[in-house]
């Protein structure tokens, strides 16, 4: 309930002796609540250009199959009447040589070409090279016209390529990010042990994420609880320790790292120094570094959240535990712990929900077998432009992140994101 | 269609009312290269001259040489990429797709004055670079010779740098593994020769400290990190300038040309040509290669330059033995899938 | 803090917490003091020893043509983009705080997403969308893109300041004759905004700190700071990273203690925070 309607209740007079009076005040609430919820409208129109429908159409492209669909939809037709066996009926040769005439020169041709090498390598120059021979001389007989050119076309498999490749949507994309595919029957498959590594990548998202969500944690519980204990004067001290880095640039922080880890870093000396070790060791573009730099990025969130909680509790239990003969550790485990867990809550599910998406700092400071979800979709968004690869990936992460997010929102609540106030 | 017109006649009423507005003031070119010692010696050698012949200043850009970017700008109608140095495969590749434009020689200069091979439909050749080998003569005793030195890691030990790709490792990989030269792309045609590659590159994999830019290497093998590493040639050269102890080693290097291409539908279209043209001329080729040794293609270039220049460069007799060519064909039609598949083993 | 009778194993806890905590903020801190000193190497290197003082690479960032437009660029697109997440922002606070409606709590959760929707997918997706509008490679685009990730901030802060505020304050104006577009002004806007304020400067600060995006919108022409520092860093990595590290982090302290300010004003404005 908002304050204003409790409010407007208390103003209203006794409701018996002027009925209208209570209904134009309602009215008047009405309008003014339509006119407060017009203040979103602008914002809620914003994100859903400039956000969610992108969004949306991204996730729409894990699906999306136009290449050979939109460009060679005659062949695809006349492909329909073969049953798949021999050859098909000369009218798909007909078909097919004339869409690819026309196709030929225009960004088309390269659609249908490395849509096809998809299907089977090699076939992006079958296409090409066909394509470069077009048009045939009138009067030829097309068929043994386009196996001359190249035999691929007196073979069987090559039109059932196409027809494969031929539908409106695909569940290709999203098969592979879970390293799954479909054989020539149909059938779903497990991707060749030399191509799967997608379930690898997310297990290995979630691990990282795990490692250093407890990281986090066991490093920010103690600042979190000092901080709560200690005067206002101290805690405000310590608290800008913790928001120094906070404010500080990711990048900034990320090149700190690397001057401090690198082999003739900071740290090795030291450690070369003091006799730890003979040889510098290899701290940077392993896991070591990434997680010490991912650590020390989020460490921030789990203490702000861990503090705002912990300042609400009341030191009064705990006393009164101790008071009544409870060992002081044991009287912190079962009375004050327990009352830290919305923080503890709060502060994992938010590290937890950034880890995954981190793409930075692995990317800058990690080998290749550091990189995580946020990589590959990357990568195949800039450097093979497979995009549909690259909204499949994003689906995936994307469900996982919004089904922590939905947790995080119902029993957090999104406005209580506590990081997002100084204190 | 009538889209697509519709926007390139507001585009091009928006261009003229901005070309009246800025008078005479000449536009800016948007080039973009592979950054790092490269980009400065173009800056050296082209940016800078242009803008000092009045021929219009230049806005530096990098990549590495992805084509993502390219592609959606000109599907967009929306390029802001005037110029672009693309590598071989990439240009032939996105001449087919229709990323660039098919040049007209008449605004560069005639074809015949380039080194055969150097000039195509849609690009330019820049200059002649090589992928080889290097080493820190600082840290290493004996001199490796070959990439079957660089996959014996008792005689060598240490980490080695290579590029994070297919390209320009896989080739490497059965260098090492005893494939000839001439045969390595045949061999990579084949199933047989993908799994062999990737069983090779199996044996030292955790020896590896992969590379993206072509300015870490340098710094790796200066700062010790990596005792090997593939190298781009220029970039070991700047690093000798400044007192690194880096060494080359030529044989089983692969050469490529690098080229100026213009994606298809850049609103500053003459402007391109200019720096293309200006770019071309074998004195400011000439500078660019005693900046950094990559070769030029300009032929009267390599006819009036320094010898000791010259000698470092990937072209120089001494230096092509053992040296072959990336196919470029080759890598057009199996790269996409090469990629994956490498970027898969490599996240392993 | 300690009591005199403390037996050893509280005086053990006692101190073990705070040595435990010294070692956290030593890690926290640290990285971050060691990048300054490097800033004035007069060497080529990012490394200790230091070769000695000069003040070269702060010289190199404000006359290289790159950093300058870089800089520039930021200059640009994070108070742009700051400024509409603020409008939008504190109007869609003020609507949620003050309306009940189904489905606001989805709606709520809807608009804070930007905050927890891996910034690669929205990278991807933006740039995909983005393009064939024309706005990639613009500064439109990025400010777009940049304000759709500040956004949640200012909602969240807003929202939080609003829900301490006494909106009898609004209809006392109102009663006075204030119309609502003056009462806004005079009454709502001065108290909500150290609020606005607040989650400006988080919006600011995701801006400013963005890369991601940018990596994928803009062209060279927007390049911003801190994507001019991720390809310094992945490139080649020299003092004049550290040079900009250092302003960046001067620029991160002023933020920091402005919203102290803020918070500290914010409390003796209302007394004492509920």
């Amino acid at each position: 309930m908002t304050a204003a309607s409790n409010t407007a209740d208390a103003l209203a007079p006794p409701a018996a002796s002027v009925p209208s009076l209570k209904k134009r005040l309602r009215r008047a609430e009405m309008r003014k609540k339509l006119l407060y919820g017009a203040l979103i409208l602008p914002l809620a129109v914003f994100l859903l250009v400039a956000f969610v429908w992108p969004i949306a159409s991204l996730l729409t492209r894990s699906i999306d199959n136009p290449e050979v669909h939109d460009n060679l939809p005659h062949t695809l037709r006349e492909l329909k009447a073969w049953d798949g066996e021999g050859m098909p009926p000369a009218a798909v040769f007909t078909a097919f040589a004339a869409e690819l005439e026309s196709a030929k020169g225009s960004p088309a041709i390269a659609e249908i070409a490395k849509r096809l090498n998809r299907e089977e390598t090699g076939y992006r120059s079958l296409i090409m090279k066909t394509a470069r021979k077009l048009p045939l001389p009138a009067d030829t007989d097309v068929p043994s016209a386009l196996t001359e050119i190249d035999a691929r076309w007196g073979e069987a498999e090559t039109w059932r390529a196409i027809r494969r490749s031929g539908g409106a949507t695909t569940p290709f994309y999203l098969l592979a990010a879970i390293d799954r595919s479909i054989d020539t029957h149909g059938n779903i498959v497990t991707a060749p042990p030399e191509e799967a590594v997608y379930v690898n990548v997310l297990m290995r998202t979630f691990w990282m994420s795990l490692i250093v969500t407890g990281l986090c944690l066991v490093l920010g519980f103690p600042v979190a609880y000092l901080m709560a204990k200690l005067a206002t004067k101290q805690s405000n001290m310590l608290m800008f320790f913790v928001l120094l880095p906070f404010w500080t640039s990711v990048l900034v922080r990320v090149a700190a790292w690397i001057i401090l880890l690198q082999n003739e870093g900071l740290i090795n000396k030291v450690l070369m120094a003091i006799g730890l070790t003979d040889g510098p060791l290899q701290l940077l573009f392993n896991r070591v570094g990434v997680y010490v730099a991912m650590v020390h990025i989020l460490l921030p969130f789990m203490v702000l959240p861990l503090y705002s909680v912990m300042k609400g509790i009341s030191p009064v239990y705990v006393r009164a535990a101790v008071s009544l003969g409870c060992p002081p550790f044991k009287s912190f485990w079962k009375v004050y712990f327990p009352q830290t867990l919305p923080g503890i809550g709060a502060g994992a599910l938010l590290v937890f929900i950034m880890c995954m998406g981190y793409y930075i700092t692995p990317a800058l400071l990690g080998s290749p077998q550091e990189q995580m979800v946020s990589y590959f979709i990357a990568f195949y968004t800039n450097q093979t432009i497979n995009w549909g690869m690259a909204a499949a990936l994003s689906a995936v992460l994307l469900g996982a992140t919004l089904v922590l997010y939905m947790v995080y929102a119902r029993y957090l609540g999104p406005t209580r994101v506590k990081l997002v106030k100084p204190r | 269609m009538k889209m697509k017109l519709s926007r390139t006649l507001i585009q091009s009423a928006v261009a003229a009312a901005a070309l009246t507005l800025a008078g005479t003031a000449l536009a800016d070119v948007t080039v973009i290269s592979f950054g790092g010692a490269n980009q400065k010696a173009q800056d050296k050698a082209f940016y800078g001259p242009f803008a000092a012949s009045k021929g219009g200043s230049v806005t530096p850009g990098e990549y590495n040489g992805e084509q993502a970017k390219i592609k959606a700008m000109v599907e967009a109608g929306n390029v802001t990429w005037d110029v672009v140095e693309v590598e071989s495969p990439e240009l032939l590749r996105g001449c087919e797709e229709g990323l660039y434009e098919k040049l007209d020689y008449s605004k560069i200069g005639a074809k015949s004055e380039f080194l055969p091979k150097t000039v195509s439909d849609c690009g330019v050749g820049i200059f002649v670079w090589s992928t080889a080998l290097a080493y820190n003569a600082d840290k290493l005793k004996t001199a490796p010779t070959s990439w079957a030195d660089f996959w014996d890691v008792k005689k060598f030990p240490g980490k080695r740098g290579l590029r994070k790709g297919a390209k320009y490792t896989l080739e490497f990989a059965l260098l090492a593994d005893g494939v000839k030269p001439a045969d390595v792309y045949k061999v990579l045609g084949t199933k047989e020769g993908v799994e062999r590659a990737f069983k090779k590159l199996d044996q030292i994999k955790g020896d590896i400290q992969w590379w993206e830019a072509g300015a870490q290497p340098p710094q790796l093998l200066a700062s010790g990190d990596v005792v090997m590493s593939s190298v781009y040639n220029g970039r070991i050269a700047a690093a000798q300038k400044e007192g690194k102890n880096l060494k080359i080693v030529w044989n089983g290097s692969i050469y490529d040309v690098d080229s100026w291409a213009i994606p298809k539908g850049s609103p500053k279209r003459d402007e391109a040509y200019r720096f293309i043209k200006f770019a071309s001329q074998p004195e400011n080729q000439r500078v660019f290669s005693a900046e950094i040794p990559y070769g030029p293609t300009n032929a009267k270039a390599v006819s009036g330059m320094d010898p000791k220049i010259a000698a470092e460069l990937p072209t120089a007799p001494e230096n092509l033995k053992g040296a072959f060519a990336t196919d470029t064909e080759f890598w057009v039609e199996h790269g996409e899938d090469l990629e994956q598949r490498f970027n898969a083993w490599a996240a392993r | 803090m300690l009591q005199p009778y403390a037996s050893p194993l509280e005086r053990a806890w006692h101190y073990g917490l705070r040595g435990l905590v010294g070692i956290v903020l030593v890690f926290l801190i640290l990285p971050i003091l060691v990048i300054v000193p490097l800033s004035f190497n007069a060497d080529t290197f990012l490394m200790y020893p230091m070769a000695g003082f000069s003040m070269r690479w702060y010289e190199e960032i404000f006359t290289s043509g790159q950093w300058q437009l870089a800089m520039m660029n930021s200059l640009i697109v994070s108070p742009l983009s700051t400024l509409l997440a603020m409008v939008l922002g504190t109007l869609a606070a003020i609507g949620l705080v003050r309306t009940d409606f189904p489905g606001k709590a989805l709606l709520t959760a809807v608009l804070i997403s930007p905050m927890v929707v891996p910034v690669v997918i929205v990278g991807v997706a933006v740039y995909i969308f983005f393009a064939p509008l024309g706005l990639t490679g613009s500064y439109t685009g990025l400010v777009i893109a940049h304000a759709v990730l500040g956004v949640p901030f200012v909602v969240t802060t807003v929202t939080a300041t609003l829900q301490g505020f006494d909106f009898n304050l609004v209809r006392a104006a109102s009663s006075l004759g204030a119309n609502p577009v003056v009462a806004f002004f005079k009454v709502t806007l001065p108290l909500v905004a150290p609020g606005i304020i607040s989650g400006g400067l988080f919006a600011f600060a995701t801006s400013f700190d963005e890369v991601v995006v940018t990596l994928f919108l803009a062209s060279p022409e927007q390049t911003t700071l801190p994507r001019q520092m991720f390809s310094g860093i992945r490139e080649n990595i020299s003092p004049a990273i550290a040079a900009v590290a250092t302003i960046l982090i001067l620029l991160s302290t002023l933020m920091l203690v402005t919203l102290e300010g803020l918070r500290r004003r914010n409390e003796r404005i209302r007394g004492k925070r509920a």
